[in-house]
């Protein structure tokens, strides 16, 4: 019964919080998600499982609203996501009603962090399981901005950054090949990203665009799939460019 | 609605009583009922007392260069003028008023509260908070202290992003967004002259002037009304006070005393 009573995060003798760093295992086995911050436009893509072929894959949408101006995507236990999700969601019409004013991604990534960070210093519970990607636009300013939260409750704003399996490799991606970019482009990049560790084809990712006009926009499969073949082709052409002045010489 | 109990810690024991009286027939009072016959005339009366005297005058009104805010300096317990030199404009913060009208100690504390409030935010989100935010968060806490005996009723003038702001907030609970109020005993007389003299596009000096004379006008009727005319203005670049003087001096600025000629002068009698 006493060892019952124990706060179940505790410090080990050289300073691990092992019940975080294993959160973090388990984001690491969740799927990849991806975001990537444009100057007028903030892209989210996240690796959808082969849907069972009975399951409907509209009930199980990855990338969700928290209002109208900001986004969210996640790695890792999508129960706890949910539960996050919505204490956010309600997070964020209690800030519009108390101040008049709509949240910036920046004051909602922090109340997740928040959040976050409590379940690691309670007794009795277990930290979220997930890794958050948050994207949205100033109210005020239409400034674009991704913040990413983690299960020990610290975020940081990035210019693009990725989640969940394979992150790593991803990250090194989009290292390599970021640059400002806007609209399409943007769109193009986030995609190519996600490609370097999911099977290419529309039904394999799932891709949500948001601009400050237009909020949330997921994209349709068809239009996934024509984006990835204008990406292949982009790449069979460079392949091509290589080899064809190799030869000349 | 959550009570917001952020204000006072204190005050959570006197929810706890509070509680119990709504629950009603489950719980014992807390207190003793005193001995009346007619409990429900006695609450009314007892309300009655505490509602919101309020002998001052104060007024802003919004206008092309900012907002202007002006106050009288009378502070009054019944027929005793117990100050002629109280401070009824609050500074919240270098670009925030309010104004003090109803109870001095009530309006005081939940102004300064208001300002910690709002500097927290500008640290926890790194930029100031607008008007509408800081009226709305002075209008939930009094909201939560509804029936209870606090007297307030302040406007909160401000300039934030979206350009000059100013909401009138009371303890009732109302929170009302506009161009131009007056709050105190003296507003009728105030409105009567901010009304009629008011245009859009004033000048700086033309609108303290207006501000200057509703409130001297305002003192000159409303007993409850006196001492010192204070006049800020709230610019892109923060506050500013403008003038204060003594309306007794104003009077005389407005209606100077002419000399008269004397009909008939008093000389002395030698004794007869």
């Amino acid at each position: 019964m006493a060892r019952y009573d124990r706060a179940i995060t505790v410090f080990s003798p050289d300073g691990h919080l092992f019940q975080v760093e294993y959160a973090l295992e388990a984001v690491r086995k969740g799927n990849a998600a991806v975001g990537v911050r444009g100057t007028d436009t903030v892209v989210l893509g996240v690796e959808k499982k082969s849907a069972a072929k009975l399951q409907d894959s509209r009930s199980v949408r990855k990338i969700v609203n928290l209002d109208n101006h900001i986004a969210l995507a996640c790695a890792g236990l999508k129960a706890d996501a949910r539960v996050l999700i919505n204490r956010a969601r309600i997070e964020c019409q209690s800030h519009r009603l108390t101040v008049e004013d709509p949240v910036t991604v920046e004051y909602i990534t922090r109340y997740i962090a928040g959040l976050q960070q409590k379940y690691t210093q309670s007794g009795g519970v277990r930290p979220f399981g997930l890794s958050t990607l948050i994207i949205g636009f100033d109210p005020y300013t239409g400034v674009p901005s991704l913040y990413q939260t983690d299960p020990s409750g610290t975020f940081s704003a990035w210019k693009a950054n990725a989640t969940g399996r394979n992150s790593n490799s991803i990250r090194e991606f989009l290292e390599k090949n970021y640059k400002e970019t806007s609209g399409q482009e943007t769109i193009k990049l986030a995609i190519r990203a996600l490609l370097e560790v999911v099977e290419s084809g529309g039904k394999n990712i799932e891709v949500a665009v948001m601009t400050k006009d237009q909020g949330l926009r997921q994209l349709e499969e068809s239009e996934i799939d024509g984006i990835v073949a204008e990406i292949e082709a982009e790449k069979a052409a460079a392949e091509a460019a290589k080899k064809g002045p190799a030869r000349d010489a | 609605m959550k009570l917001d109990t952020t204000g006072l810690e204190s005050a959570l024991p006197l929810f706890g009583t509070n509680c119990q009286m709504v629950d009603g027939f489950t719980a014992a009072p807390a207190f003793d009922l005193p001995t009346t016959l007619d409990f429900d005339g006695f609450q009314k009366e007892a309300i009655q007392m505490v509602k919101p005297a309020k002998g001052t005058t104060t007024l802003a009104f919004i206008f092309k260069e900012g907002v202007m805010v002006a106050a009288d300096s009378r502070a009054s317990m019944g027929g005793y003028i117990s100050s002629q030199s109280v401070k009824k404009i609050i500074e919240i913060n270098p670009y925030m008023l309010g104004t003090m009208a109803g109870g001095a100690a009530d309006c005081q504390f939940w102004h300064r509260n208001l300002g910690i409030k709002c500097r927290l935010h500008e640290l926890a989100n790194k930029r100031r908070i607008s008007v509408t935010g800081a009226s709305k968060l002075l209008a939930n806490i009094l909201y939560s202290y509804r029936g209870m005996g606090l007297s307030v009723g302040t406007m909160i003038a401000g300039w934030d992003e979206t350009g000059p702001g100013l909401y009138y907030v009371d303890s009732e609970g109302g929170r009302l967004k506009g161009p131009r109020f007056s709050v105190g005993s003296g507003s009728p007389y105030a409105y009567g002259v901010l009304d009629s003299g008011y245009r859009y596009d004033m000048s700086i000096e033309e609108a303290a002037e207006l501000a200057r004379r509703a409130i001297y006008h305002a003192t000159f009727r409303d007993g409850a009304s006196g001492g010192v005319a204070s006049v800020y203005h709230v610019g892109p670049n923060g506050w500013k006070k403008l003038s204060g003087d003594d309306v007794g001096e104003l009077h005389y600025k407005y209606y100077p005393v002419t000399p008269s000629t004397v009909e008939q002068e008093m000389v002395e009698v030698s004794g007869a």
